[in-house]
Order: C-alpha cells, then structure tokens, then sequence
C-alpha cells in the first residue's frame, strides 16, 4: 500500500474540493474548455520548473512511494497528475468563494 | 540557481502576470486571498504529508533549510505561483469570453 501514498494525498485533495461542483453549483468541471485552456500553461511552466529541479538534483520523489509510472525526465506520474489536481481544486476553491462572498 | 531563487522569482514572476500581463489584479481583490488562505492550510496539510513521509526529498544545499509542517519554505513561494498563475489565466480567459455568450441566444 506504500506505494500509494502519493496518490492518495492527489485523491484526498480532490476529495476536499470536488463536492463544490455539485453542491455549490460552481460550474467549473461543466466550463471545461476554459478549464483545459487554463491547464495547458500551467502544467508547461510548472511541469517544465520540476523537470529542471530534478535534473538539478534538487529533489527527488521516493519511488517506494509513487505507483512506478515514471515519464521522461525521471518524473513520476503523481508529479503530472499534481500539476492538473492542485490548478483545479484552486479554480473551485476561487468559484465556491467568489459565489458566497457574492450572496 | 537554487530553489529558494527559484520560488523568489516565480514568485515575482505570477505577480507580474496578474498584474502587469493579462492585468486580472486578482492580488488586489479579497476574493483571491480568501481562496489563497483555504488553499493555504490544505497544502501545509497535504504537502505536510508528503515531505513529512518523505514522499519527495530535498537537497539540502538547493534549500535555505528553514521548514514548515516538514516542507521547505520555498514551498510556499511554488505554492502561491501555481495558484495565482492558474486563477489568473482561469479570469483572463473567462474575460475574453472562452465560455461562449453567458445568456442563451433568443429564440
């Protein structure tokens, strides 16, 4: 189960923060396209700033740790999927606090 | 270039975004410190976890050493990067209205 770890810390942010959708009516998984769009630079800069920091030798993800999906550049998939998870929690975050700062 | 530059400049880097680029002035408005502040205390949670465990490992010379819930400071200069970088593209592109028209076309 150790390896695991990584995804579950990814499946319980998103667990904190999906529920906005449904309950709150935020729209944000319904607005997709501009979702995507939003996730496109975000995971290139980001994605791209990791990939120098490990290449630089200045961090490094435990591989007991990580499901063992590794891509290129030595980045584990966890790495991507966090890069995708914590951009759309924010915009739900930013929505559901926009929605009730608004009420 | 170390970490702690690193972070310093991205720092730098999503303020001007928001600010200067596609001029969202997200920092100026209490509804992205208030989603920040959320944001906050769950990635002390959750990247607490993670350096804490483990899970990712740092090399001490890249790093000023001075810590958080386990995870570097600098952590919290990527942090706030990611997320004001993501807000303000995500309000830019709303404004240039990738949504299509916000009411539906009369019949």
């Amino acid at each position: 189960m150790r390896h695991l770890t990584y995804l579950a810390v990814l499946a319980g942010c998103l667990a904190v923060a999906v529920w906005l959708e449904p309950v709150l009516r935020v729209g944000v998984l319904r607005r997709w396209r501009r979702l995507l769009l939003t996730l496109v630079p975000v995971v290139l800069v980001f994605g791209a700033w990791d990939l120098a920091g490990i290449a630089a030798h200045q961090w490094s993800y435990d591989p007991g740790q990580t499901v063992g999906v590794v891509l290129p550049g030595r980045l584990p998939l966890e790495e991507l999927l966090f890069f995708v998870v914590v951009p759309v929690c924010a915009v739900l975050g930013y929505e559901a606090v926009r929605k009730v700062l608004r009420r | 270039m170390s970490y702690t530059v690193a972070a310093g400049l991205a720092v730098l880097g999503a303020l001007a975004l928001d600010l200067l680029v596609l001029r969202t002035r997200l920092v100026a408005g209490r509804v992205f410190w208030t989603t920040y502040a959320i944001v906050l205390a769950s990635q002390l949670v959750a990247n607490g976890v993670l350096t804490g465990r483990q899970v990712v490992r740092y090399d001490p010379h890249a790093i000023l050493g001075l810590r958080l819930a386990y995870a570097p400071v600098e952590d919290l200069g990527f942090g706030y990067a990611l997320v004001l970088v993501t807000l303000s593209v995500w309000v830019w592109l709303g404004r240039r209205g990738v949504d299509g028209p916000t009411t539906p076309p009369a019949r």
